[in-house]
């Protein structure tokens, strides 16, 4: 599975309980669209940490890294080439 | 405190087969269960469970006046009933019992309808009025004691509790999908709506009217069409300009005093019982003021009941301590853990009559269950507090968020969400500014103050079969409707106080958390805090002083400052929770999990997705406030489709009144 088909599968089965309606496309705010909540976004991140092997700097959690599926892969694909 | 129900005629002639009376007032029997009475004419049947507390020799009802032309059933108190009794004796109505009961009757005789104005009180109850061939329901302002209401086959229905009439032959409401996109939306069913198809509730603060030939426009669905309503009361507050204005020293202390006069007025008067009166104490600053200021103000020797918690997250045990030993209560505690809330919860849903979103209610049934068994029937609560005086954490965030919105650029602005939710430090504060900036700059919404809270609880909705947007919807739109004139002109924690007392607390905390625990062993709940003159009075007071910069309470504060250990009046206040979801992870949790979160294609909730979150819970992984909302709603809405659909009639089977428990009365006209 790509990154993006893994971070996908991960928001629905996680915050969305199955249901990938509301994931409308990769780029749509996860926080506007009231699919995570702020401790969602921590659950996120323990999520990219396991899943990937990254580690995560407090810096770094801005919307640009982490508020769409789009955000996340690009911040995955950083973080790995680093 | 009571449970009353009734059937009514709409054409006028009523046929009541045998036993409905019996399965309609046995269902709801905790609420009463000291004396089960009935009277009938030709088209209205009136139905009672009392709980004896005052006039306990003389008090039956239904009563009557003295030629028997107007019947009562009524569940609650008017606290004002001997001043009222007075005032009716002086105008010449002769009074035969020293019951508040006969007192509304005569009240309602002297005034009209407008007798409910004059009533200091927690009531629902109904007048058969013969003369004028006519059928009052009322209820209080705050929404404290409950009245359903619904039509069916020419008849209208009516009761404290939905299941009085779910238990009518043949009315088998099936839960509502509008209603639960409203619960997933505000935590509650806005009024008239309820979680059931076709049943409707009076809202707080009105009157409803039948009568043969009902004049002016019809009331809005789920009401009963024939049925006339009047709003007779609703919290008022302050222009926002005075409501902002600075408060000097000399006139704060003034203020103060009036308060303090007017809160031990509240408190004394309901102490009128015939029957021990206790209070319940969780350690904050509200039921703490209510104990001490019956320590100080009668001779009454206090017992006082609290909840603790096995684990500390929750637990306010040593505070309770703290209190009790301050103004020496007799004092008594029942601890609770998770086991214990998870097998209590199926009974938490029956008496709910709703899904909840939070295990908060099983400890208070606990609770109440502990006043029982030490034979107390009444106790006193500092309920309402926080709503009359600006006491909630989402006061505080509405005035954070206003005021960082006046400059949206300065980012220090929402770090002050931070002093409000200490748990938020752990969250990235881009991601704060981006949640709580919802909607930021739109401070004219009236549900200004309630939109992070309600885009959170929508995400609940994701477990429905259909989220009900367009019914959500429609529920904000009759909210807004039902604003009353000014409501524009308040300031923002003004209208805050007023959303949150038309919904969560009355929908909620008066309900779920209220009436209903407490009623479940049959013990009624007074609240000082909810005497409509201090809310009026509250509302005239600065919300500069009650919401003092960041301060909450400040001018409740102030009042009663001398009455508490200055630890527990300046204590930062702790909401009071439950374990959630965890509660589950536990023998009796696991049973629930397993019989009502499993696939089923005919509910209202969907299997799939209920499956994913159960398959993360049992991982250990429901971390968010809103997985552990999803998850409390899934189970609850689940039991409530069960134990009121095809599990009903088993439940009903064993409350059914049996032959010789029912006493019918009858009057001079009857």
């Amino acid at each position: 599975m790509s990154a993006r088909d893994t971070v996908r599968a991960y928001i629905i089965e996680n915050f969305l309980f199955g249901d990938a309606e509301p994931l409308a496309d990769d780029t749509m705010s996860l926080l506007d669209g009231g699919i995570i909540d702020s401790v969602g976004v921590m659950e996120l991140v323990a999520f990219l940490e396991q899943e990937f092997g990254v580690k995560v700097a407090d810096e770094e959690l801005v919307p640009e890294n982490l508020d769409s599926v789009a955000n996340l892969v690009g911040f995955i694909g950083r973080k790995q080439a680093a | 405190m009571c449970g009353i129900c009734g059937v009514a005629a709409l054409d006028g002639t009523l046929s009541l087969p045998d036993g409905i009376p019996e399965r309609m007032i046995g269902v709801m029997r905790h609420r009463g269960p000291d004396e089960f009475g009935a009277w009938r004419d030709d088209a209205v049947f009136l139905g009672h469970a009392r709980l004896s507390i005052i006039d306990l020799e003389t008090g039956q009802q239904p009563l009557c006046n003295e030629d028997g032309s107007v019947w009562i059933t009524f569940n609650g108190e008017v606290f004002n009933y001997i001043e009222l009794a007075a005032e009716l004796e002086a105008k010449g109505h002769v009074l035969r019992t020293r019951s508040d009961t006969e007192v509304i009757v005569h009240a309602y005789e002297e005034w009209g309808d407008a007798c409910v104005e004059r009533f200091v009180g927690q009531f629902a109850f109904a007048i058969r009025d013969r003369r004028r061939n006519r059928l009052l329901l009322a209820r209080d302002r705050f929404g404290i004691r409950p009245l359903y209401v619904a039509e069916h086959r020419g008849l209208l229905l009516f009761g404290s509790e939905i299941k009085a009439l779910r238990a009518y032959p043949g009315f088998a409401p099936a839960v509502d999908p509008a209603g639960l996109a409203e619960v997933t939306h505000f935590w509650v069913t806005v009024p008239p709506r309820t979680a059931f198809v076709g049943v409707a509730q009076i809202p707080p603060g009105h009157v409803a009217v039948l009568e043969a030939d009902p004049r002016g426009p019809a009331p809005e669905a789920p009401l009963p069409s024939r049925l006339r309503l009047r709003r007779y009361w609703h919290p008022t507050f302050l222009p926002a300009a005075e409501d902002r204005r600075r408060v000097d020293a000399q006139e704060k202390a003034r203020i103060g005093a009036e308060l303090r006069e007017r809160l031990v007025d509240a408190a004394v008067i309901r102490l009128r019982a015939d029957v021990p009166v206790g209070a319940y104490l969780s350690g904050g600053l509200d039921s703490s003021t209510t104990a001490a200021l019956i320590h100080h103000y009668t001779s009454h020797r206090l017992k006082t009941f609290s909840v603790g918690f096995t684990d500390p997250a929750f637990d306010e045990t040593a505070w309770q301590h703290r209190m009790a030993a301050h103004i020496g209560t007799e004092h008594v505690t029942v601890t609770v853990d998770g086991q214990d809330i998870a097998a209590r919860f199926r009974d938490v849903v029956w008496l709910s009559e709703t899904p909840i979103l939070r295990t908060a209610p099983a400890p208070l049934h606990a609770l109440s269950g502990l006043a029982r068994s030490e034979h107390f029937k009444v106790v006193l609560t500092g309920e309402g507090a926080d709503e009359v005086f600006a006491g909630y954490n989402i006061f505080r965030e509405a005035k954070v968020r206003a005021f960082w919105a006046r400059r949206p650029g300065e980012r220090r602005r929402a770090g002050l969400l931070t002093r409000l939710y200490p748990y938020l430090k752990q969250s990235p504060p881009e991601f704060l500014r981006q949640f709580y900036g919802q909607g930021l700059e739109d401070t004219a919404d009236p549900f200004y103050s309630h939109r992070p809270r309600w885009a959170n609880t929508r995400g609940v909705a994701a477990l429905l079969q259909d989220p009900g947007d367009a019914a959500a919807a429609a529920a904000e739109a009759r909210l807004v409707a039902g604003l009353p004139d000014g409501f524009a002109g308040w300031g923002t924690v003004a209208r805050a106080q007023y959303v949150e007392m038309t919904t969560f607390l009355a929908g909620y905390l008066l309900s779920s958390q209220g009436d209903r625990m407490l009623m479940g062993h049959s013990v009624e709940g007074r609240f000082p805090f909810l005497d409509h003159r201090l809310a009026d009075f509250a509302g005239t007071i600065p919300a500069s002083i009650k919401l003092e910069s960041l301060t909450e309470k400040a001018i409740l504060k102030h009042g009663v400052a001398d009455l508490l250990p200055p630890d527990i009046l300046q204590r930062p206040k702790q909401p009071y929770r439950a374990p959630d979801a965890a509660s589950f992870a536990t023998p009796a949790g696991r049973e629930l999990v397993a019989a009502f979160l499993g696939d089923d294609p005919d509910s209202l909730w969907h299997s799939g997705r209920i499956g994913a979150l159960v398959r993360k819970w049992e991982a250990g992984r429901l971390a968010s406030v809103r997985d552990n909302m999803a998850f409390t709603a899934a189970l609850s809405g689940r039991i409530l489709e069960r134990d009121f659909g095809s599990g009903f009639d088993d439940r009903l089977a064993g409350l059914v009144l049996a032959p010789g428990e029912l006493a019918w009365r009858s009057g001079p006209g009857n």
